[in-house]
């Protein structure tokens, strides 16, 4: 794919609380040749509204989503979040089938397939594998529920990862299991919640890993959180974040 | 109980986390095994998926061809229009063979009309003659697992049970040993109890054939020997075509015990003057099936095998265990299941608990899209205000309000507005900071910097 220019769908966790994710975002798609621009009218894909079952409340928000990035220009959308992006992928056309409301229906397909998660969208559709980045730590990889199994990212971040200048990359035990997060689930159930969470921290302490890398800051909050609460030293950081480092 | 309510309790039980997590992840990798091997797996799955939905595209018409058929093969065929007229039906026509005992197949369909307490209120001894299930009826405990139903207890735990409880003594923990114990127990059972009670697990509306997939031997036994037999069977159960169960038997024991094939699958089909039971009665049961039915989406529930292979990747499932589900299905399907069935009465926290991670999706022969069903769910019981959480529905207001206006959005992220909204949610944001630090508040959003930049 020949880019010029690219949205990017920064999702309002990264704004609001990870900033660091989508500037990183930003950067590594500039780096590697994609004009990026920021749809500022842009804020909730309603992800949490349509899990949680408040599906009509997350209609507006659909709305809203596809008349911020149906702009002809952009030749691709592009989230450092693969549950967002999961999100416009399979609940949009259902929630729009659902509304009734055929004509968004059809703006809903000619949109999806132009949504990327970033990693999918630096390997599959510009065939980037190496960003130029250097990072001389020792990190793991999670990959999340909605990267692996939602979108089939399959290796992509890892392949991204491997080419990273001076990384000590170390298999994460268990990695495809859920860390236990889940949006809602977190608060809802907050014991099994957190039985997931102890499982998951587990599993990237015997690392021995200085950083947990994954591409959901969403993930990454409540693994963070867990570590720091442990006071494990373990720090988490986007894929993203990695990838725009150069030293 | 809320699922909620539930876990905490289940969560703190070490030695069922210990059990669950290796009986789970043992079968984990027999099915994983088993189903590599498999080159056109997918194409399995989807030909699995496609003659259940055609089964259910047209389940009237295939109910009655079943009626017709096995009707026509000397079998009675009995309509079940809930619990109470499945089991009354049973107590009927074991009392008609003049029994006051029944030796049962394993069962999740009698499991689901509480079939043995039933019959014990009508003065009827149910046994039950699967290993697992015996030491769930010795213990007095309930099911955990659609497979494995004793997947709580470890060996040792068997052994205390069974000295306590069958009078034997100096058991070791060896599983031989143990099985050998039971099939003592058992044999007398086999050989006296006159009206054997099944479920089934395929029934085929063409030829009339019921079939039932075991590992040990005991259903054989409970389908060859007694001079009745009776068996409850959802109505999703049906089959169009014989060659339908070429697919289904392919799939059923891969995905749940990972075996390539079952030891014993036995297939009926009426009765035979002069070979195994002189009666054979087929109980339809809908018990909200028709009603499920009537959900486009959610109807998919209704495809299920019962194979258990969803909750064995279940992370929420090998934590909580199936008891905290509350009701005869455990795990994903039973998340999707155990709600439709009531006609959302009941079971209305279940869909809830899952962290949507699509594990279960991934595995499930027949396709089941478990987690889009999830969210559909929910969506219905919000809608259908079948639960009334009232925070959490000003919380959404509130968040969707903030999320439809720039402006608002932007106020918000400033900290105006989150305090508003952080009040409507005390007890969720308490849990939450309980074994997780608050993240940070970064010194400026994203838009911040891209305006500054």
């Amino acid at each position: 794919m020949n880019v010029a220019r690219v949205a990017l769908f920064v999702t309002c966790l990264n704004d609001t609380l990870a900033p660091q994710a989508g500037i990183a975002t930003a950067q590594v798609l500039e780096r590697i040749g994609c004009e990026v621009v920021f749809p500022e009218e842009q804020t909730c894909c309603g992800q949490m509204h349509a899990n949680s079952g408040y599906g009509e409340q997350a209609l507006p928000l659909l709305r809203r989503f596809v008349r911020v990035f149906s702009d002809p220009a952009f030749d691709a959308i592009v989230s450092p979040s693969a549950s967002c992006v999961t999100m416009i992928h399979d609940q949009y056309p259902r929630l729009a089938e659902l509304a009734g409301d055929e004509e968004l229906a059809a703006q809903v397909a000619a949109l999806a397939p132009k949504v990327f998660e970033l990693t999918g969208f630096l390997v599959e559709q510009m065939g980037v594998d190496d960003v130029g980045a250097c990072f001389p730590h020792r990190v793991t990889y999670h990959p999340t529920c909605h990267g692996l199994r939602g979108l089939k990212l399959g290796d992509a971040p890892l392949r991204l990862l491997r080419n990273v200048r001076d990384i000590e990359l170390v298999e994460l035990p268990e990695a495809t299991t859920c860390c236990g997060f889940g949006g809602t689930f977190a608060v809802k159930n907050a014991d099994t919640s957190a039985a997931m969470l102890a499982d998951k921290l587990r599993c990237v302490t015997e690392t021995g890993a200085e950083v947990c890398a994954a591409g959901d800051s969403s993930c990454l909050l409540h693994i963070g959180g867990g570590l720091r609460r442990l006071r494990t030293g373990v720090r988490t950081m986007h894929v993203a974040e990695i990838l725009a480092q150069t030293s | 109980m809320k699922f909620q309510d539930a876990a905490p309790r289940e969560l703190a039980n070490a030695q069922q986390r210990r059990n669950l997590r290796k009986a789970t992840s043992t079968i984990r990798a027999k099915r994983a095994a088993v189903v590599d091997e498999v080159e056109d797996w997918e194409a399995l799955r989807e030909a699995g998926a496609e003659i259940k939905e055609r089964a259910l595209r047209h389940l009237g018409t295939h109910l009655e061809r079943l009626e017709e058929t096995v009707t026509a093969a000397g079998g009675t065929v009995h309509w079940a229009r809930d619990a109470a007229e499945a089991n009354a039906k049973v107590a009927e026509l074991t009392r008609q063979a003049g029994s006051e005992e029944v030796i049962k197949v394993k069962s999740m369909a009698t499991d689901e009309i509480g079939l043995n307490a039933a019959l014990a209120a009508e003065g009827i001894a149910a046994h039950e003659t699967d290993l697992a299930e015996l030491i769930v009826q010795l213990a007095g405990d309930r099911p955990s697992h659609i497979l494995v139903p004793a997947i709580h207890r470890n060996r040792v735990e068997i052994r205390d049970l069974f000295e306590r409880e069958l009078g034997e003594r100096g058991l070791s923990s060896e599983p031989a040993e143990l099985t050998a114990a039971a099939r003592r127990y058992l044999r007398e059972r086999f050989l006296r109890v006159r009206v054997g009670v099944s479920g089934a697990n395929f029934a085929v509306a063409e030829t009339g054939t019921v079939c039932v997939l075991e590992s040990e031997g005991n259903g054989r036994m409970c389908t060859t020997l007694p001079q009745t037999l009776i068996t409850v069977m959802g109505i999703e159960k049906v089959l169009p075509r014989f060659e339908d169960l070429g697919v289904m038997l392919q799939l059923l024991p891969r995905s749940s015990t990972g075996e390539r094939m079952n030891p014993y699958t036995s297939l009926w089909t009426g009765t035979t003057a002069g070979d195994g039971p002189r009666d054979f009665h087929l109980v339809l049961l809908d018990n909200g099936r028709t009603a499920t039915l009537a959900d486009e989406l959610g109807r998919q529930a209704l495809r299920c095998i019962r194979c258990s292979a969803c909750l064995n990747v279940c992370p929420v499932y090998e934590r909580a265990g199936g008891h905290a589900y509350g009701n005869t299905y455990p795990g994903p399907i039973g998340a999707i299941l155990a709600p439709q069935l009531s006609g959302l009465e009941e079971h209305t926290s279940l869909p809830w608990a899952s962290s949507l991670c699509g594990a279960c999706y991934e595995v499930c022969p027949v396709k089941i899209e478990i987690p889009s069903l999830l969210v559909h769910l929910r969506g219905r019981i919000v809608r259908e205000r079948k639960e009334e959480p009232l925070g959490e529905r000003l919380a959404m207001a509130t968040m969707a309000r903030i999320f439809s206006s720039r402006r608002r959005y932007e106020a918000a992220q400033r900290g105006r507005g989150m305090t508003k909204l952080a009040a409507h949610l005390p007890g969720p944001l308490r849990t939450w900071s309980e074994v997780r630090e608050a993240p940070e508040a970064p010194a400026q959003t994203f838009r911040q910097w891209w305006r500054s930049r």
